[in-house]
């Protein structure tokens, strides 16, 4: 039998089924994998309690022949941008250091209903605002993986949702909540060979979720295959009263639909993604992967995004600017830090406590969203870039015509060495180029993993579906898996 | 547009968040350079499009005028750095 700590949601899902294995005994190999795993630091906050909690109340109902839930025993990570009522919830930032949530978010509401327990909050960019895990006000997560060359030099695990990476691609919890504001979920998914799936804006509420950019901002679950992201994704999803842009729609059953025949299928490959100076390891993959596609019985068509190029600018101005609205709460008043110089009055207290709370990334877009909205530039930049964005996802929705998905690789490089890029800001937004465009129109899109690169790093193909088409994006990513054979795991050296 | 270390700390008076001399300076060049590259918006004719609202169609929903919510002050104070009587304590506002 394959050890409990290799197993995800649906081996451990079937293994306490059949009676292999009790969820105490899962939650204990897995709290065991969660304190070997510090020199990781992707966990913020452990709570050994909690998984220990749910695998008890697992054991309990499978004893009294009740219906388990569809995550019943599975102990996973948690992004700490989900409030956890009780648990102290920072999104990597020092000006929430000490906030302990009273309300717990809808996401990790649904998936504690549905039988899950939790080992823990996540490290992750602060706020959300980074592509390398490297803006956290508690340190950066180290990727379980390391290039082949024997230099063992510290890689990123990709972000904002970095310690999600590190600890499903590590076997450290076989699954963890992520959330995808421009390719936070895709890219470190790629980054460390892991699944991610972003799903249609509004399938997940953002009730509880520590807000970045709030038109952008999807849950959505990181887990080392297909299937267990589709189990997941179906206890994350739902209709939410206290999100006014959740989506009142049935959420499908994405597992029980599941298959890779994609005879009728039209894959399209949009000319754009070609970018300059592209490894061509990975326009190697891209090509692979249209091959796999082919094989599954899809037929692959060109198509022409032709305002790609603008969806990375657009991006880092509306995004600031909903940045700069959302996070304006954080005054020293209501929770959170308060830094109240000698004699110093309201206006001080706030500056105060904003400059020592927040890190130099989330001022950098905080300021930039203030500029671009503040008056005499709003029309400029804010309302020019929402025009922009209308464009790019009239681009998809005139693809959508003569086919039924895209397939792009997802970031442009494998993982890159801790602090190569933190120097240079506009370079390390790069990283979202084929991310950002499906995040603006708020379409679902996965990564999968499909292959190695010559330093032995993983790298990951992207799928984008049309709005609400998250079932054809999973039954695509379970046709690259299939043929993709994807089997490398970090070799354990922490 | 260029920005100016002026503009700068206009911003982040704007922002709420104090910043030294020279953090004001480092901010010039990094603002510069980022707002530089998201200019090249300009280029696009859109003349004829509407700002983007919303990704998905979706209507803003109307609920029962009631009360849904509330009796929870102590939970809503329990995070706050100064809670007094009940109440969010701030400095003394002189202006």
């Amino acid at each position: 039998m394959t050890a409990i700590f290799e197993m995800g949601i649906a081996g451990i899902r079937s293994g306490i089924a059949d009676g292999d294995f009790t969820a105490k005994e899962v939650a204990e190999t897995f709290i065991a994998r969660v304190s070997a795993a510090k020199p990781l630091n992707a966990f913020l906050v452990e709570t050994p309690e909690h998984a220990l909690a749910a695998a008890e109340a697992t054991d309990k109902a499978k004893a009294a022949g009740e219906t388990l839930g569809k995550m019943a025993g599975v102990p996973i990570g948690m992004k700490d941008l989900f409030c956890t009522q009780g648990v102290e919830t920072t999104a990597a930032s020092g000006i929430l250091k000490g906030f302990v949530p009273q309300y717990e978010s809808t996401v990790s509401s649904n998936l504690f209903q549905a039988g899950a327990g939790m080992l823990g909050k996540l490290n992750l960019d602060q706020f959300a605002m980074g592509s390398s895990n490297e803006t956290s006000a508690f340190g950066n997560v180290i990727s379980p993986w390391r290039r082949n060359d024997g230099g063992n030099s510290d890689l990123t695990p990709g972000g904002s949702s970095g310690g999600s990476a590190a600890v499903v691609s590590g076997r450290i919890a076989p699954a963890a909540t992520g959330t995808d504001t421009g390719g936070s979920i895709r890219q470190p998914a790629a980054f460390t060979g892991i699944t991610g799936f972003k799903p249609t804006y509004g399938r997940c509420s953002r009730w509880g979720t520590i807000a970045f950019a709030s038109s952008l901002d999807q849950a959505g679950p990181m887990a080392h295959d297909v299937r267990d992201c589709a189990i997941m994704l179906g206890s994350m999803a739902g209709f939410d009263a206290k999100d006014s842009t959740s989506l009142d729609l049935p959420v499908p059953d994405w597992e029980a639909a599941l298959s890779s025949n994609l005879a009728g299928k039209k894959i399209g490959i949009p000319k754009e993604y070609r970018v300059e100076n592209m490894p061509a390891e990975i326009d190697a993959l891209w090509e692979k992967g249209i091959e796999m596609l082919k094989d599954a019985g899809a037929t692959i068509v060109d198509v022409s995004l032709p305002h790609t190029k603008y969806a990375l600018p657009a991006y880092y101005i509306i995004a600031p600017a909903e940045a700069s609205s959302n996070l304006s709460r954080y005054d020293g008043v209501r929770y959170g830090l308060r830094d109240l110089p000698d004699g110093a009055g309201l206006q001080d207290m706030y500056a105060a406590t904003r400059e020592a709370g927040f890190g130099p990334e989330v001022k950098r877009r905080i300021m930039i969203g203030t500029y671009v909205l503040s008056a005499g530039y709003y029309d400029a930049y804010y309302t020019q870039a929402q025009k922009v964005r209308t464009l790019i996802s009239q681009d998809f929705d005139k693809a959508w015509n003569s086919c039924d998905l895209l397939l792009t690789p997802t970031a442009p490089s494998a993982a890159f060495g801790l602090g190569e890029k933190m120097d240079d800001p506009l370079a390390m937004y790069l990283n979202d180029v084929f991310t950002v465009p499906s995040s603006l129109a708020g379409l679902p899109a996965m990564s999968v993993p499909a292959g190695i690169d010559g330093k032995g790093l993983p790298l990951g193909l992207q799928i984008i579906g049309k709005a609400l088409d998250e079932q054809s994006v999973f039954n695509a990513g379970l046709a690259i898996e299939e043929r993709a054979g994807f089997v490398a795991k970090p070799e354990q050296w922490w | 547009m260029s920005i100016d270390k002026e503009t700068v700390k206009k911003i982040a008076s704007l922002s709420r968040i104090a910043i030294t001399e020279a953090e004001a300076d480092a901010f010039v060049p990094e603002l510069n350079q980022i707002l530089g590259w998201v200019e090249q918006l300009g280029e696009v004719d859109c003349s004829k499009v509407e700002p983007m609202t919303a990704v998905i169609p979706n209507k803003l929903r109307l609920r029962e005028d009631v009360v849904t919510d509330g009796e929870i002050r102590d939970k809503i104070l329990a995070n706050a750095p100064i809670a007094e009587h009940g109440f969010f304590a701030v400095p003394k506002v002189i202006e």
